[in-house]
């Protein structure tokens, strides 16, 4: 009997010690009254090395920018804004441990995770098990929030099924007589699971195209050569490309050069961030995205000045124009004040724990410069899709959309509850004529 | 099998032009590689730096002569001249400074040095380039395109890749096998890689062979990135791409073998362009499996020949 009493208190020692030390290691631990922190510490994991610095390093200005603006204005709820960013290279294991290290060790009170969607993937059930509100702020697998419930886990960005979806749907209104197609897309995750979407899409909304050509070359590949070759032997009438970054300029430049743009229509989702790079190179015509309606000529932005004085910030100081993940991060930055002063005026001024934050979060409105984004309740957020025809005006020396059409993000969204794949397969014809019409040049 | 060549030999006609094109680049990067290895044996994973600084300097100095109105020739003239200075800066410092401290050591040493110096460079590069991707076409653009009949279709190919690319690799294959067989320097170089110690006692400097060694395959590196820039993108990142492929095309070859590499070089290019036709799965592994399928049956590479370790 006393050596049982005596196992048990010995028990009850270590839970109580396990306890207390778990929730000295993980301050910022839900179930804690929360203290106004002397500074608001933000975990924000991008691309920093790589290939895919060319959206990571912009989008990490953008946030040093918006937060010394946030500073100087007295910071969110009068505590300061600090940033702490992880570099996203070296792969979806140094994420996690990172994201690990940032709430246990370093306390932050918040984390924005990620470009890559295989990082995305994995931080999602770390914010379930940490109990930290993550906020997907640029990565577009439907996967993430789609195959299980995480209540610490809000997207502020639109995500793969609209932005491909948009654009077929644009092709579909505007040259609904193609009868061929090839796909040319980086061999990964996005290239692949972009490519169900819309062939799924496709095949039931326009039964009956032959796709010509499937090329999946390597993500980073430096030489296109072959596949111009293929696609220009193939004739499609439309060449999808869900490419970015260095891939797709160099993808452009080399079938520009070689006239495989007279031949064929592309229909580039994520051209927008490689516009600036490829200035006139970038052919008229074509059929272009944004990953979201941030573009610099938005023709009705919700709040002209804010995305004037956005774009002319960043210009100043970075002598270029901002791209879309530096839209997805404004929009990250903007969802957060605006759920901490969500959160903050429901607690009657006193400062929110983990769990009050994420549940500000939930249904969230945040306004962006260009439209006003809602969290639905599944964490993902809707925002409307722009897609137009390259051209060029006196106002840009690269390329932007005209006739744009903006396409509504419910319509285009998978519902709450369904697999994007899922749902697409159930599309009909007839969603056609609820596309709205271009707006004229 | 005749009826499927029949129906494809168009097709293979065109992947074999563009195997060749891109066997061209492989090689002038696998050639410096070799060459490195052949004579300092140091396996250098900085390589692919060299390759992509090469690539910017040359975008970034045509560009620069193109915005000061110079006439486009000159652009040709800056990629050579670009690879020069790279090769020619950077070169001596690396094996001075780095390599010099690491000759004779174990490979596991030599290979973390080498990675290190590698990284290193990266940083460098973003930091003098950024990381948004950098780009300059004009001598693409200036040479135009030529069109290849395909039955009752042409398919434009640009001149750049038909005839610039393949150029430079034959005559830089050619100059190299007759600079190491017919010049003096040459000579000394093939005597040092041969038998360094019998070498050195008959009175040569074998540290000067190194350096002047390890500077024309940085060059050669360059020369590489510099070739390559007019048709690719440069963002970071394209130094490591091009490094494996090189390892592979070098692993095919046989360590220390020249015209083992324009051989390995080919059988890749032109094995990787009949897989986007073919079987476009296959594309990206198509390097690799020529690789293994050599060193299943030669373990030495396609023109390496056995060693006898020395105790």
């Amino acid at each position: 009997m006393s050596s049982t009493q005596h196992a048990l208190t010995r028990r009850g020692a270590l839970a109580l010690a396990g306890a207390v030390s778990g929730s000295l290691l993980w301050p910022g631990s839900g179930r804690a009254q929360a203290q106004k922190p002397a500074e608001l510490k933000v975990g924000i994991t991008t691309f920093l090395s790589g290939t895919s610095s060319v959206f990571g390093v912009p989008a990490r200005q953008t946030a040093e920018m918006l937060f010394e603006e946030i500073n100087q204005a007295g910071g969110i709820g009068g505590v300061p804004v600090r940033a702490l960013f992880v570099d996203e290279a070296p792969g979806t294991e140094h994420v996690v441990a990172e994201y690990r290290r940032l709430v246990q060790n370093e306390g932050v009170s918040i984390i924005f995770a990620s470009i890559s969607s295989g990082s995305c993937l994995a931080c999602t059930p770390l914010s379930d098990e940490l109990r930290k509100t993550t906020l997907l702020w640029d990565c577009g697998t439907q996967r993430a929030l789609e195959e299980g419930r995480h209540p610490y886990a809000f997207r502020t960005q639109g995500y793969a099924t609209p932005e491909v979806l948009a654009p077929l749907l644009y092709l579909l209104k505007t040259k609904p007589d193609f009868r061929t197609l090839a796909v040319i897309n980086q061999d990964y995750a996005w290239g692949r699971d972009s490519w169900e979407i819309w062939k799924s899409a496709m095949d039931v909304l326009k039964p009956g195209v032959r796709v010509v050509a499937e090329l999946f070359p390597r993500l980073g590949a430096t030489d296109y050569s072959t596949e111009v070759t293929r696609l220009l032997a193939a004739r499609p009438d439309v060449i999808f490309s869900t490419h970015w970054g260095g891939d797709l300029v160099t993808l452009v430049r080399q079938a520009a050069e070689r006239r495989l743009f007279d031949r064929s229509t592309f229909v580039l989702p994520v051209a927008e961030a490689s516009m600036q790079i490829l200035g006139r190179t970038m052919p008229a015509g074509h059929i272009i995205g944004t990953r979201g309606d941030h573009w610099n000529n938005h023709p009705r932005p919700k709040d002209p000045a804010r995305l004037a004085r956005f774009v002319d910030s960043y210009r100043r100081r970075f002598n270029e124009y901002p791209i879309y993940p530096c839209h997805h991060m404004y929009q990250a930055i903007s969802a957060m004040q605006a759920a901490y002063n969500k959160a903050i005026a429901a607690k009657g001024g006193g400062w929110p724990n983990d769990q009050e934050l994420a549940a500000a979060f939930r249904g969230l409105e945040f306004p962006t410069p260009t439209s006003t984004i809602t969290l639905r309740e599944d964490g993902q957020g809707l925002e409307d899709q722009i897609v137009g025809v390259s051209t060029f005006t006196d106002r840009y020396p690269f390329a932007v959309p005209k006739d744009m059409i903006i396409f509504p993000a419910a319509m285009v969204s998978a519902p709450v509850g369904q697999k994007s794949v899922d749902w697409v397969k159930t599309l009909k014809p007839e969603l056609l004529a609820q596309v709205p019409a271009p707006i004229a040049g | 099998m005749a009826e499927w060549l029949g129906q494809n030999t168009l097709l293979l006609g065109l992947a074999l032009l563009d195997g060749l094109a891109y066997a061209a680049l492989v090689f002038m990067v696998a050639v410096g590689l070799n060459l490195v290895f052949g004579v300092l044996r140091i396996i250098n994973i900085a390589h692919g730096s060299l390759f992509a600084i090469g690539g910017y300097a040359a975008a970034s100095l045509g560009l620069f002569l193109a915005a000061h109105g110079l006439p486009g020739w000159i652009q040709y003239v800056a990629l050579v001249l670009a690879a020069a200075l790279v090769g020619g800066i950077l070169g001596p410092v690396i094996e001075r400074l780095v390599l010099r401290r690491i000759y004779g050591h174990e490979q596991v040493l030599q290979l973390l040095v080498t990675f290190a110096l590698f990284m290193i460079l990266e940083d460098v590069q973003k930091l003098v380039w950024g990381v948004q991707p950098v780009t300059n076409d004009a001598p693409l653009r200036l040479l135009g395109t030529v069109d290849v009949p395909f039955g009752e279709d042409v398919i434009p190919f640009t001149a750049y890749q038909l005839f610039v690319l393949p150029g430079v690799a034959l005559a830089t294959l050619g100059g190299l096998a007759w600079f190491l067989r017919r010049t003096l320097t040459g000579r000394i170089i093939v005597a040092v890689t041969t038998d360094r110690e019998a070498a050195t006692a008959m009175g040569i400097d074998a540290r000067r062979v190194f350096l002047l060694t390890f500077t024309f395959g940085a060059g050669l590196a360059a020369l590489g990135g510099a070739l390559a820039s007019p048709t690719t993108t440069l963002v970071p990142g394209i130094g490591a791409s091009t490094i494996v492929l090189s390892f592979a095309v070098v692993a095919t070859a046989g360590l220390g073998q020249i015209e083992g590499a324009a051989i390995s070089s080919l059988l890749i290019g032109i094995g990787r362009s009949a897989a986007v036709y073919l079987a476009p799965e296959f594309e990206v592994v198509v390097p690799y499996l020529i690789m293994v399928a050599v060193l299943l049956v030669r373990p030495q590479g396609l023109f390496g020949v056995v060693e006898t370790r020395r105790v």
